[in-house]
C-alpha cells in the first residue's frame, strides 16, 4: 500500500429508488447466503465486500487454511433465571437468526466445535446485564454464540473481547415477539488480534434491539452487524464506536435488510483515526424492500482524522423498492483535526494536548449520550481518553 | 496599564522560491484603552502583522521584538500569548468539529482566567452576551463555526472578546463581509469592551466603513510591510476620499 495515502476520506453513497425486484443493481441483494463454507469462493480482494480488508492480515481466516488451535476462553457470567448452555454445533436451535453471507462467517459456522448459547426465558427482565468474557491466549479459533431472549423479556448483553487471538465468529441474536435486548460488543484486543465475524440479529414483532459496537485493538478487526426483522413493529438501533490506531484496520459493515413493513432502523457509527496507515471502513447497507411499506431509517457515519497517514472509507448505500416509507437518509461526513483548528484553540488559551482531547472527547460525546447506558459511558470516556494520551505522549 | 510595544518586526513566509519577506520593520505601541487603526490596500501585510502576533506558525519573525508589558511575547506560544492577554479576532475563522461553542468557551476562559469560572455567574454572562450580540441561544450547542454564515463567525469572534476581555484585541478585518445591521451589533460588542477601559484595540481594515462605529485614537497606513504614515482619527477621511494610491505607486499621488 502507498505511503502517501491522502487523509482524509473516499466517501462514496448511493441513493437508488424504484421498482427493481428482478434484478438488484445491488450485488449485496443477492450476495449469497449458505453455512457451507465451499459455497463461497475464496476471496481474492476485488469483490466489492472484501475490496478494503488487507487479506494477507487474516492469517488465512478467508482461504481455509487456518486451523483451529484453541486457546480461546469463553467465560459467561448472568443473573438468575437466565439459562446458559454450552451445546455441540449439531444443536437445533443455532442459526435461526440467518446465514453466514461470506467466506470467512461460514468458515467460522463450518468449523467451530462448541457453542455457547443464552437464553433469556420469555417475560424475563434481567436487572443485572449477562457477561460475555472472550478472552483469547494466542491460538486460531472458531466461535459461535446464541442470545435468545423470549417474548417480552429484557436483557442487556456484554461481550467483551481481550487478548490475542485469530478468531472468526458468528453472533445470533433471536428476539421474540415486544422483547428488548440492548448488546454491548467491545473489541478490546491486544495490538496483534485477527477478529472476523458476523452479528446477526433476527428482531421479532415489536421487539426492540440495541446494539452497540465499541472496537479499539487489534491488527485487524472486521464486524458484520446485521438486522433482519422477523415481525412489523421492530425496531434497531445500532451505536458503534471506533478508534483506529496507527497500522490497525478496523472495518464496520453493516446492512439492515427491511423486509418487513413498520419496522425502524437508526444507525450511528463514529471513529476517530490516527497515525500512520490507521484505516477504517465503514459500509452502511439499507434494503428497503417493495414490501415494507411503512420503514423509517437513517444511517450515519462521522469520522474523525487526527494526524497525517490515516485513511477512512464510509460508504452508505440506500436501496429503496417502495415510496410508501416515512422516511430513509443517511449522512457520511468525514472531518480532519488540522493545525489551523489546533491554532484557533490555542489562539484562544487551550494549551496544545487540551485543544486535542476538547476535540475528540466533544465528536465522541453525542454519540456517547445516546448511547444511553452510564456505566457504559464512562468506560467509553476513560477509553478514549487513554487512547488520547498514547498518541499525544 | 498593559502596553503592547512592536519593535522593527521583519516577518517572512515560505513562498515556492524560498522566504519572502512580508513585514519589513513595524514600529507600534499600543496602549491599554487605546485604538489604533490600521489601514491598507489588500497585500500590504495587515493580515501578516495580526497572524504574526498571535503566532501562526506559518509566519516566521526574522527580526524586531514584541513585548507586551516587558514580556517577549515573541517567546511564547501560542496558548501563552492568549493566557498573557493578546487575543486575536480572526478573519476567517476556523471550523472545529466536535467542539460545540459552549464547550469551547468555557474552555477557553477557564484557560485564560486560569481557573473555571463559577457555573452559575458563567451561564448568566454567556447568555447575556449572547443577547447583546443577537446571538440565539441555540448557538451554544452548535459545533465551533461549523455551518455558521459570515455574519455569525463574526459576533462568535466578538463574543469571545467580550468574555476573554483580553489586554489587547487584535480584530483582523472583522468588518469584512458584513451587512450593515451586523456590522452594527458587532461594532457595538467591540465598543463595550473598548469602554471598559481595560483592552488596547489594534483594528485592522481595509476600508473606512467601520470606523463610522469605532472611532480610532490613531490611524495608521499599512504599506509595503510597514506603517508609513500615521496620524489621528482624521488620516482615515482623507483615505475615504483619496484612495490608498498615493501609498502604493512609491509615494506618487493622485489617482
Amino acid at each position: 500500500m502507498a505511503d502517501n495515502i491522502p487523509a482524509g476520506s473516499t466517501t462514496e453513497g448511493a441513493i437508488q429508488v424504484g421498482q427493481q425486484a428482478q434484478q438488484p443493481a445491488d450485488a449485496r441483494v443477492s450476495a449469497p447466503a449458505s453455512y457451507d463454507v465451499a459455497d463461497f469462493p475464496v476471496p481474492h480482494g476485488r469483490e466489492e465486500d472484501w475490496r478494503f480488508t488487507p487479506l494477507e492480515r487474516l492469517r488465512g481466516l478467508h482461504d481455509g487454511t487456518a486451523e483451529a488451535t484453541g486457546g480461546l476462553r469463553v467465560d459467561v457470567t448472568a443473573p438468575e433465571g437466565v439459562i446458559v448452555e454450552t451445546v455441540d454445533r449439531g444443536d437445533a436451535r443455532l442459526g435461526r437468526a440467518g446465514k453466514p453471507v461470506d467466506r470467512v462467517a461460514a468458515q467460522a459456522y463450518s468449523s467451530f466445535e462448541k457453542a455457547s448459547v443464552v437464553t433469556v426465558p420469555k417475560d424475563a427482565v434481567l436487572t443485572e446485564p449477562v457477561r460475555i468474557a472472550v478472552h483469547g491466549e494466542g491460538g486460531v479459533a472458531y466461535g459461535h454464540t446464541q442470545i435468545e431472549v423470549g417474548a417480552f423479556a429484557e436483557a442487556v448483553v456484554v461481550i467483551d473481547h481481550t487478548g490475542d487471538a485469530t478468531l472468526a465468529a458468528n453472533v445470533e441474536y433471536v428476539l421474540g415477539d415486544g422483547a428488548k435486548l440492548t448488546v454491548v460488543s467491545v473489541q478490546d484486543w491486544d495490538r496483534d488480534a485477527v477478529h472476523v465475524a458476523q452479528h446477526t440479529a433476527l428482531v421479532g414483532r415489536d421487539a426492540t434491539f440495541k446494539s452497540v459496537v465499541v472496537t479499539f485493538g487489534g491488527d485487524v478487526v472486521r464486524l458484520h452487524p446485521r438486522v433482519i426483522y422477523g415481525g412489523p413493529g421492530g425496531e434497531a438501533e445500532l451505536y458503534g464506536l471506533y478508534f483506529t490506531d496507527n497500522g490497525q484496520h478496523q472495518e464496520h459493515r453493516l446492512f439492515i435488510d427491511h423486509d418487513t413493513p413498520h419496522c425502524r432502523s437508526n444507525v450511528a457509527y463514529k471513529g476517530a483515526l490516527q497515525g500512520k496507515d490507521a484505516h477504517a471502513v465503514w459500509i452502511g447497507d439499507v434494503l428497503i424492500r417493495a414490501v415494507a411499506e411503512g420503514t423509517d431509517t437513517y444511517e450515519l457515519n462521522r469520522n474523525l482524522v487526527l494526524t497525517d497517514g490515516a485513511r477512512v472509507d464510509s460508504v452508505p448505500n440506500l436501496e429503496i423498492e417502495t415510496g410508501e416509507i416515512v422516511g430513509a437518509g443517511h449522512a457520511s461526513a468525514t472531518g480532519r483535526f488540522d493545525d489551523e483548528q489546533l491554532f484557533y484553540l490555542m489562539a484562544r488559551g487551550i494549551p496544545h494536548d487540551e485543544a486535542r482531547r476538547l476535540v475528540v472527547r466533544g465528536f465522541f460525546a453525542e454519540l456517547v449520550q445516546q448511547i444511553g447506558m452510564a456505566d457504559l459511558e464512562e468506560r467509553l470516556l476513560a477509553k478514549i481518553e487513554q487512547e488520547l494520551e498514547a498518541s499525544v505522549s | 496599564m498593559a502596553t503592547l510595544e512592536i519593535h522593527d518586526l521583519h516577518v517572512s513566509v515560505e513562498a515556492e522560491n524560498g522566504p519572502r519577506e512580508i513585514l519589513r520593520g513595524v514600529d507600534l505601541t499600543v496602549k491599554q484603552g487605546e485604538t489604533h487603526a490600521i489601514m491598507g490596500p489588500n497585500g500590504s501585510g495587515k493580515s501578516t502583522l495580526a497572524y504574526s502576533l498571535a503566532g501562526h506558525p506559518k509566519y516566521t519573525v526574522t527580526g524586531g521584538t514584541v513585548t507586551l508589558d516587558g514580556e517577549d511575547v515573541l517567546a511564547m506560544s501560542v496558548d501563552e500569548r492568549a493566557r498573557a492577554g493578546v487575543f486575536l479576532a480572526m478573519q476567517y475563522p476556523v471550523e472545529v468539529p466536535g467542539v460545540s461553542v459552549s464547550n469551547f468557551l468555557r474552555t477557553s476562559a477557564t484557560a485564560v482566567r486560569g481557573e473555571a469560572p463559577k457555573l452559575r455567574t458563567w451561564v448568566k454572562e454567556v447568555k447575556e452576551a449572547m443577547e447583546h450580540l443577537q446571538i440565539d441561544p441555540s448557538f451554544a450547542e452548535r459545533n465551533v463555526n461549523e455551518g455558521f454564515s459570515g455574519g455569525e463567525k463574526k459576533r462568535h469572534e466578538i463574543l469571545q472578546l467580550e468574555l476573554l476581555k483580553p489586554a489587547i484585541a487584535i480584530l483582523d478585518e472583522t468588518d469584512s463581509g458584513l451587512d450593515v445591521d451586523a456590522l452594527r451589533v458587532v461594532s457595538e460588542g467591540v465598543n463595550r469592551v473598548r469602554e471598559t477601559g481595560q483592552v488596547g484595540t489594534l483594528l485592522i481594515t481595509h476600508y473606512t466603513r467601520i470606523l463610522r462605529y469605532i472611532k480610532p485614537d490613531y490611524v495608521h497606513v499599512f504599506a509595503a510591510g510597514r506603517i508609513v504614515e500615521s496620524g489621528g482619527a482624521e488620516l482615515a477621511d482623507k483615505l475615504e476620499n483619496e484612495g490608498y494610491a498615493a501609498y502604493v505607486k512609491g509615494g506618487a499621488s493622485g489617482e
